[in-house]
């Protein structure tokens, strides 16, 4: 009776980039990864979808800020030194937001990594993205990996032509796009995209299109794979935040070894199996060009291809799946320890195998010679560790999310109640004071006062705690007592000159601290700023 | 050590340079290529660069360059572009009287950042560089003008100077040497000099003051007022305020009836031009005194 384990592909796939297989100074060798099928393939093409989603149509959202502010969701307008977000707007002087944000982003680094590993590198970094993107168009132009190959190798053909130039120019369009939509993050999208097209915009817009572009371009469809082991800093950092309780894609040899292809015939012989078959399906999918049953390796990004790859092959074969699966170190070791009856060893694997286990009950049925070979099971299947959910839940994790909680909830309280006006003074120090024919002292200020809505608004400073005070300005020395209005534009800063003097029989010391108060004039907003008078 | 066969390493196959410090080999492993070619396109970029910029150094220049241009050409027109760009706003300040440059907004904001940094260059060495002044130069953020505070007289003090003897429309009014020119006696300048010290508000000697008073009438009202307050037409100071152009003692007011100082001032209107001058008054007119 044929097994259904005939049936299985077997690839001719060798992992150009395990340890074994590169040497230095050699030029790199291709990948070719093949097309995976299955549950973590289905989330990454929804994963690409959204990210792809969000990048290329976020600049186009509108959000209405009234006739003084851009309506443009989602805008960094360096020109003007504002951020806008939503309903939130940032000022230059408020970036401690994004400096929180980066914080919360760091912290959220350490969250996701200690418990699922690399999962930034394997679904939502923009170079995993776009490379799957550029290998759903190379695959729509040249097939899948065994033709990509017999292509590659093939001579130059008119076919061969025609599919390389459609290849690389639907990628050059992509890449075209992708630097394209960067650009409308700073500006408004729909005046810009015109400008763009008539020659009109900026240069630095032109300039950012043709890096972007060429960037894209080749870090999606040359330097690939190579972009994660040699340039990106990113694995070298999280590598060091894994603990033995974060998931990573595991090949479980306490399972799959001793590896095997002929299982049948191995098993009649009175060999131990194990439940990999050495059909190279894992390392044929795997875009970084490894073999996960070498182990975890730098080179892993962690996308789960292999994991599909492989759990198709386990159906085809009846066999369980999970041979290679998301595990923590801390269970797969608890298991290899199973395995090897506490050696940890590879060699000593009698693998908790779906093959072995039920070759061992077979023998053990028909009381078969292979039952008298100690080939027992050390353990029941029951006494395997499996990774479940619950890993996620730990002091670790619990205390990241913790931090990131409670600076998020800072963050938004320190948002929603922040002022939206602001006084900003700064004084005359050449000279310091100025003494009038009257024997009053005047001291001169710089004042700055920011109306951080789009609204247009008028002010009242008033000057507190400096009896005697006058203000003056600088058209004249006319003084208009200890208060005046000031109309600042929307979303602007109004600076005015104003000279403060006090009389002489006023002053008591040489140094004197005071009050400018600002507070709305139709609204109840305020502000002030403690400022110095200085005297003789 | 000079042989032609090639040498390779025994542990990595690499062939090696020859060179060998005690055991240590050398290998000659290829340079990278992306560092090559990098290379070559910075050569094939200078051949470039030498064509089209002044590159080789010749015995009296150097070669052109298809641009002709030079740092110094560059600057040039740079300098040029940005002389042309205010062209349009000096020739409004020429055609304006000072009060309608103080009026404009716009070109009163020019005229400011204009004149502060003429003011930077040609004013701060006597009236010190926040206008702050010292004894003898005045003291141009307050309130007392020696020649009149308003725009106007402060344009026609800039333009003309005070007591500048290259200039015909300076003015030049001086105050006499009363002691030196035995005008007064020595006791009839120390009784002024209680007087003064009295419509100063500083203590004075009542029985010296009672015969200064008249004696000030007669001698130093005409320019100084009779109050004392004194008269911009003839840059009297007024000597009934808290400020003092040299100093307030009664030993300092003596000595500049004895013999006063007089300060000096350029006229700069012939070497700024007038659009300079009047940049300067808005600009000293906005340090808070002006009139
Ligand atoms: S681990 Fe799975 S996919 Fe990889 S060779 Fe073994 S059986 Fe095939
Ligand atoms: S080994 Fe598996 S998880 Fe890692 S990169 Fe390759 S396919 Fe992805």
């Amino acid at each position: 009776m044929a097994t259904k384990g005939e049936t299985v592909e077997t690839f001719d796939a060798e992992a150009v980039n395990s340890k074994v297989a590169r040497n230095l100074y050699e030029a790199r060798k291709k990948v070719f990864p093949k097309r995976a099928y299955g549950t973590f393939r289905s989330l990454k093409w929804w994963v690409m979808g959204i990210t792809l989603g969000i990048y290329y149509l976020t600049p186009w959202l509108r959000w209405d800020r009234g006739e003084f502010a851009p309506d443009q969701a989602v805008l960094i307008d360096l020109a003007n030194r504002r951020f806008y977000f939503f309903f939130i707007e940032i000022w230059p002087q408020e970036f401690y937001y994004v400096a929180g944000l980066l914080v919360m982003a760091g912290i959220g680094l350490f969250l996701i990594t200690s418990t699922i590993g690399r999962a930034w590198c394997g679904y939502a970094c923009p170079q995993t993205v776009w490379v799957d993107l550029f290998l759903v168009v190379e695959r729509f132009f040249e097939g899948d990996r065994n033709a990509r190959i017999k292509l590659d190798k093939a001579d130059w053909t008119r076919e061969k032509i025609f599919k390389r130039v459609a290849k690389h120019a639907v990628w050059l369009l992509i890449a075209f796009s992708t630097g394209g939509a960067w650009i409308f993050y700073f500006a408004d999208a729909p005046t810009l995209l015109v400008n763009f097209w008539t020659l009109k915009a900026p240069f630095v817009a032109y300039a950012t299109v043709a890096v972007l572009t060429f960037m894209t371009y080749t870090f999606g469809g040359f330097m690939r794979e190579q972009v994660c082991t040699y340039m990106c800093p990113w694995p070298r950092i999280q590598a060091a935040m894994l603990d033995e309780d974060s998931l990573t894609v595991t090949y479980n040899d306490w399972r799959g070894e001793p590896r095997n292809r002929h299982a049948k015939r191995a098993i009649a012989a009175g060999n131990i199996v194990g439940d990999c078959v050495d059909c190279n399906a894992c390392v044929a999918v795997c875009p970084m060009g490894i073999d996960i049953r070498d182990g975890q390796q730098l080179e892993c990004i962690t996308c789960a291809l292999c994991i599909d790859a492989c759990n198709g092959v386990m159906k085809k074969l009846g066999r369980e799946k999970g041979l290679i699966s998301y595990a923590t170190l801390r269970d797969y070791n608890a298991n290899l320890d199973l395995a090897t009856g506490g050696t940890g060893k590879a060699e000593d694997i009698n693998p908790i195998s779906t093959i072995n286990i039920k070759a061992m009950a077979a023998a053990r049925a028909e009381k078969t010679p292979e039952a008298e070979n100690d080939n027992e099971l050390p353990v029941a299947p029951s006494q395997v560790a499996h990774t479940t959910w619950r890993s996620l839940a730990r002091p670790r994790t619990i205390m990241y999310s913790s931090v990131l909680a409670v600076i998020g909830f800072a963050l938004l309280t320190v948002l929603v109640t922040r002022s939206r006006l602001e006084i900003n003074v700064i004084q005359d120090r050449n000279p310091m004071f100025v003494k009038l024919s009257d024997g009053s002292i005047r001291n001169g200020y710089e004042i700055k006062v920011l109306n951080m809505i789009a609204k247009p608004r008028r002010f009242n400073i008033k000057v507190e705690g400096l009896p005697g005070a006058e203000i003056s300005f600088e058209e004249s020395t006319e003084k208009f007592g200890d208060a005046f209005n000031i109309d600042v534009a929307p979303d602007q800063v109004q600076a005015k000159k104003i000279y403060i003097s006090v009389p002489k029989d006023q002053i008591k010391q040489s140094h004197s601290q005071f009050r400018l108060l600002v507070h709305e004039i139709d609204g109840d907003e305020k502000s002030e700023y403690v400022a110095k008078f200085h005297a003789p | 050590m000079s042989n032609n066969e090639k040498k390779i390493d025994e542990i990595s196959g690499v062939e090696t340079t020859g060179h060998e410090w005690d055991g240590i080999t050398e290998l000659n492993n290829p340079l990278p290529r992306w560092w090559l070619w990098t290379m070559y396109a910075t050569i094939v970029f200078s051949i470039g660069y030498m064509i089209y910029y002044p590159a080789i150094p010749l015995i009296n220049e150097a070669t052109p360059g298809i641009s002709g241009e030079t740092n110094r050409s560059v600057f040039m027109k740079e300098m040029a572009a940005a002389k042309a760009a205010k062209a349009g706003l000096i020739k409004k300040i020429e055609d304006s009287t000072v009060e309608e440059i103080s009026g404009d907004s716009d070109l009163r904001r020019f005229a400011i950042s204009g004149g502060r940094s003429l003011f930077k260059v040609n004013c701060v060495q006597c009236h010190g560089s926040g206008a702050q002044g010292s004894p003898g130069f005045p003291n141009l953020n307050d309130d007392d003008w020696l020649w009149g505070g308003d725009l106007d007289s402060i344009y026609l003090t800039i333009a003309h100077g005070a007591r500048y003897p290259h200039s015909e429309e300076t003015r030049s009014s001086e105050m006499p040497a009363f002691g030196k020119d035995e005008l007064l006696e020595k006791d009839q300048i120390a009784d002024i000099a209680e007087h003064v010290l009295k419509i100063s508000g500083f203590e004075y000697d009542v029985s010296k003051e009672a015969r200064g008073a008249p004696l000030f009438a007669e001698n130093c009202a005409a320019c100084h007022g009779a109050d004392g307050k004194g008269d911009s037409e003839f840059g009297a100071p007024n000597l009934a305020d808290a400020l003092w152009l040299y100093a307030g003692t009664r030993q300092d007011i003596i000595a500049q009836i004895n013999s006063p100082k007089h300060g000096e001032m350029p006229a700069w209107k012939a070497r700024l031009g007038d659009a300079s001058v009047k940049q300067l008054a808005v600009y000293v007119h906005s340090l808070g005194g002006g009139k």
